[in-house]
């Protein structure tokens, strides 16, 4: 084994929104510059961009963020509906190609969809209400003031009259546009959209086989295209049997390309064109032969992370993120104190539709049809690769089969870009399988050395974290931090939130609920322990710890943006949600057989509460089944906006979850991914999912909050809680596949 | 060489090298995108499609084994959304990405073909080689159920208007 860890700066840049806020502050400076490209400046969004009412009363709704199955594209529409106070059935949605200037910021990550368009949807959508209503205030000659609504009509009650949009529609469009600012919105227990399931716009086209994702896009005289990259990350190419290649049948062109000015958006590698997709993956498979430079990344490995990880903890660490109280103090006078070392893997995202994208290069233009969750950075960084001009790309947005953070980053676009110059004829990019778990940007591995004490009380007195990662200069690797405010920070009163860094040559990125995902974990496990050692019940253990008093918040870096400012925990609707999932699962109170028990865990990210329990049996030792999942979650004033998608999302969130826990590991062996399709990173499937998952929103006092990630976090320890609870062993690595485990 | 099949009822000759998988043959050479790519090893169940009635994977499938056969793919089962088993994922909103779900139909189809009123383990023995990423493994059980009693209602109808 290598005992030394070279660096790779150009992986370590920011090139992708990370997620929730807490985690974002530790990227101020090259978020800056991220947020920047990717929002652009400020735009004033006009109702005539987002609905069009024709004069029979049908209503188009532009659809603008990317769907990657968390259901925006009827979500983003319910909000400008139901403030227009439209006929729903008259809707129809659209999918809007990407136009910042005109829809603002288009992205699906962070879980940002919602708190950033819960005000701006509902505004656009009662602007364009009051400039019906003026419409017809002006027809009739009445004050505006007198003018009601009902769905997809206006009235005027004192002279009972009324009109429909679609009579208003051409007038209403030469109406002023009011101020947003000052519209006024409705009364939420008026709302006829909001909080009802609607049905998912795209939901015939799915059933019935018709176009819909990148992967189905077409265009006349299209070719197919192969990209094969280094299998170690940052190689390049040093030589290519191009020759054979272009002999193989229906093999239009073979090239080389070399790496890009960012070599993570346009790594080097081998572009095969072929007349069908299947001529290019066989001349790759069976022909093709490349000599790699591999670069200095082929000395690492997982094992070198590991024991680079055991000897860092044993020096003093890099930084302190937080520092409460006296810790060692209170070590010393503990009653019980407990040490612990946690770790987890680097996780693929394996979204199921492999990356792909369309491209098309003419006359100096580019046109895009890109599955990306940022699409913006797909056109900036394209326009970076080819050195031609972003307004001279075009990108339209398919449906997305499958997000989950990795189209965060626009390789494959960038990618697709540069062979449709290279060729000259529209060509669509598929990669395998294979290609997709050897060049992803991973989840971080990481490691947590902890040691934590309760007093004779049986209260948490202490806690220390000496955190091991990814990183360099002071400054994580991508979704490799951690905040130093993270949960339970501010609760313990001596407490310290420390941290290493090592560098790594692997690519990393946001995986839903980045951070989050593999934290609440390491957290909820060790609070698992603490609970034990102190003879609490896990539940009660929990709420104890929430009713102390917290410790002031860290002040965020100089420069944070406010959206993105550090959120503060609120320990009040942590306690309801773990509350109200102890009465919906019977915690503490339902009797069941000896080889079964529940967990429980919480977990506060992208500003969502959520706690679950999750009823476990193990049997043989080793065999485990999830009987039953209790998901209660907070997620602002109105629960779900669209309660099937919500419930469909968050069940979707637990079965994720139960993925990280038994099969998900990628391993890193001279310097490239050791795992390549699902017979070694398995999903869950249909006969291990539980029958149950029961989801649950409490509604609290607050705006509405994202749902696509927070959901997902304390599935993990809910599980591993009840494995400990059953048997005693006490679970501080994932996934559990490579300790014996199986599901029964 | 050319190869003869049908799909979806429509008599088809294509012209491919002898290891070219069905899959591609159906999404690239006959322009059918409804079957998807996932895996390309029989491993995630995507490119599930029927072949003489059998739920099969065509991604490991090569053209030779299908040819004279009968080959049904997602839009086979109905173009308009009417099949019990479309009407059910309707129904129950089963997609979240949707990726994975012609594959999911296609197993689910063959399934009820045979088993009209299958049981949770017929369920599971059905279905277990579909990967849904997304996880809506709990609402394809569901509309599996759904589909059963949906096709029986039709049965029943038709029967009665046959008699009637």
């Amino acid at each position: 084994v290598e005992t030394t860890l070279v660096s790779r700066r150009s992986f370590l840049r920011a090139s992708a929104i990370a997620g929730g806020g807490m985690l974002l502050a530790y990227y101020v400076e090259p978020l800056k510059e991220v947020l920047a490209a990717q929002f652009g400046p400020p735009v004033t969004l006009l109702p005539a961009s987002f609905i069009t009412i024709a004069p029979n009363g049908a209503i188009t709704i532009i659809a603008k963020n990317p769907e990657i199955g968390q259901g925006v594209k009827v979500m983003l529409p319910m909000l400008i509906a139901e403030e227009l106070d439209a006929d729903w059935s008259a809707v129809k949605i659209e999918q809007a190609d990407l136009d910042p200037a005109k829809y603002g910021s288009q992205i699906a990550g962070g879980s940002t969809a919602t708190p950033s368009n819960w005000v701006p949807m509902r505004q656009l959508g009662a602007q364009c209400r009051q400039m019906l209503i003026a419409a017809a205030a002006d027809n009739w000659s009445v004050p505006a003031s007198e003018c009601t609504t009902s769905p997809s009509r206006v009235h005027h009650a004192a002279s009972k009259r009324s009109a429909s949009y679609g009579e208003l529609s051409t007038k209403a469009a030469s109406m002023p546009v009011p101020d947003a600012k000052t519209i006024a919105m409705k009364d939420p227990k008026d709302y006829r959209i909001i909080g009802k399931s609607a049905a998912n716009p795209d939901i015939h086209k799915i059933v019935t086989g018709k176009p819909v994702f990148g992967i189905d896009h077409t265009m006349p005289g299209m070719l197919y295209a192969n990209f094969e990259k280094c299998p170690v990350f940052g190689g390049k190419v040093a030589s290519a049997n191009l020759d054979e290649v272009k002999a193989q049948p229906g093999i239009k062109f073979a090239f080389v390309v070399p790496p890009g000015p960012d070599p993570a958006a346009l790594a080097g590698g081998v572009a095969i064109v072929a007349e069908y997709w299947h001529q290019a993956r066989h001349a790759r498979d069976n022909v093709l032969k490349v000599e790699w430079d591999n670069g200095p990344t082929a000395k690492q490995s997982s094992e070198l992370y590991a024991t680079t990880a055991d000897d860092l903890a044993k020096k003093d660490p890099g930084q302190t993120l937080r520092k409460d109280g006296d810790v060692d103090a209170a070590f010393a006078s503990a009653e019980k104190v407990v040490e612990a070392a946690y770790s987890y893997p680097f996780l693929s995202h394996v979204p199921l539709e492999p990356q792909n994208c369309s491209a098309y290069f003419h006359d100096g233009k580019l046109e895009l049809w890109a599955p990306s969750q940022i699409p913006a950075g797909g056109v900036s960084q394209s326009a970076a690769a080819l050195g031609i001009q972003q307004k001279d790309i075009t990108l339209h947005l398919t449906r997305i089969g499958g997000g989950f953070g990795r189209r965060l980053t626009n390789d494959y676009v960038v990618e697709a870009a540069y062979i449709a110059k290279q060729v000259g004829v529209p060509i669509k990019l598929l990669w395998t399988r294979e290609q997709d778990m050897a060049h992803d940007f991973y989840r971080p591995a990481g490691f947590h050395y902890l040691k934590g004490a309760v007093d004779s009380s049986g209260k948490l007195s202490a806690w220390r974290n000496h955190f091991v990662s990814f990183g360099e200069n002071g400054r994580f690797a991508q979704s490799a931090g951690l905040s130093g405010d993270e949960f339970p920070a501010r609760f313990i009163p001596n407490f310290s939130q420390l941290c290493s860094m090592m560098p790594s040559g692997v690519p990393m990125g946001a995986m839903r609920a980045p951070g989050s995902n593999a934290i609440a974990f390491v957290m909820q496990s060790f609070i698992d322990e603490l609970a034990h050692a102190a003879g609490k019940d896990p539940l009660q253990f929990r709420l104890d710890l929430l009713a102390s008093t917290p410790q002031p918040l860290a002040p965020p870096p100089p420069g944070t943006p406010i959206a993105f400012a550090p959120v503060p925990y609120d320990a009040a609707r942590a306690t309801a949600v773990l509350k109200s999932v102890g009465e919906r699962s019977g915690w503490g109170k339902t009797k069941l057989p000896k080889d079964t028990a529940m967990g429980i865990a919480f977990h506060f990210s992208h500003r969502g509460y959520f706690a679950e329990v999750a009823e476990v049996r193990v049997t043989g030792g080793k065999q485990l089944k999830v009987n039953k999942v209790w998901v209660v979650g907070d997620i602002g004033s109105v629960g779900a906006i669209n309660p099937t998608a919500a419930e469909n999302i968050s069940q979707g969130a637990v079965i994720e979850g139960m993925s990280h826990v038994m099969g998900y590991e990628i391993t890193i062996d001279a310097g490239r991914a050791v795992q390549s399709n699902f017979h070694d990173y398995p999903p869950l499937r249909l006969t291990q999912a539980p029958r149950e998952i029961d989801v649950y929103f409490v509604k609290s006092d607050n705006p509405p909050t994202g749902l696509g990630e927070p959901a997902l976090p304390p599935m993990i320890p809910a599980v591993t809680n009840a494995i400990f609870a059953v048997t005693g062993e006490r679970i501080r690595s994932l996934p559990l596949a490579s300790q014996g485990y199986s599901w029964a | 060489m050319p190869y003869k099949l049908t799909v979806n009822g429509q008599p088809q000759t294509v012209d491919v090298p002898p290891d070219t998988p069905l899959l591609w043959v159906i999404r690239d050479v006959l322009g059918l995108h409804g079957t998807k790519y996932g895996c390309g090893m029989a491993l995630c169940g995507c490119c599930t499609v029927h072949i003489n009635g059998e739920a099969t994977r065509s991604c490991t499938t090569h053209i030779t084994q299908a040819a004279g056969k009968h080959v049904t793919t997602l839009e086979g089962l109905s173009a308009d959304g009417t099949h019990p088993v479309q009407i059910a994922w309707t129904e129950i909103d089963v997609p979240q990405c949707g990726y994975c779900q012609a594959g999911q139909m296609m197993s689910a189809s063959a399934l009820l073909a045979k088993t009209p009123h299958p049981t949770d383990a017929d369920i599971d023995a059905a279905m277990d080689g579909n990967i849904c990423r997304c996880g809506t493994y709990l609402r394809i059980r569901k509309a599996i159920h759904k589909a059963a009693e949906i096709a029986a209602k039709q049965t029943k109808e038709s029967a009665t208007a046959a008699h009637g």
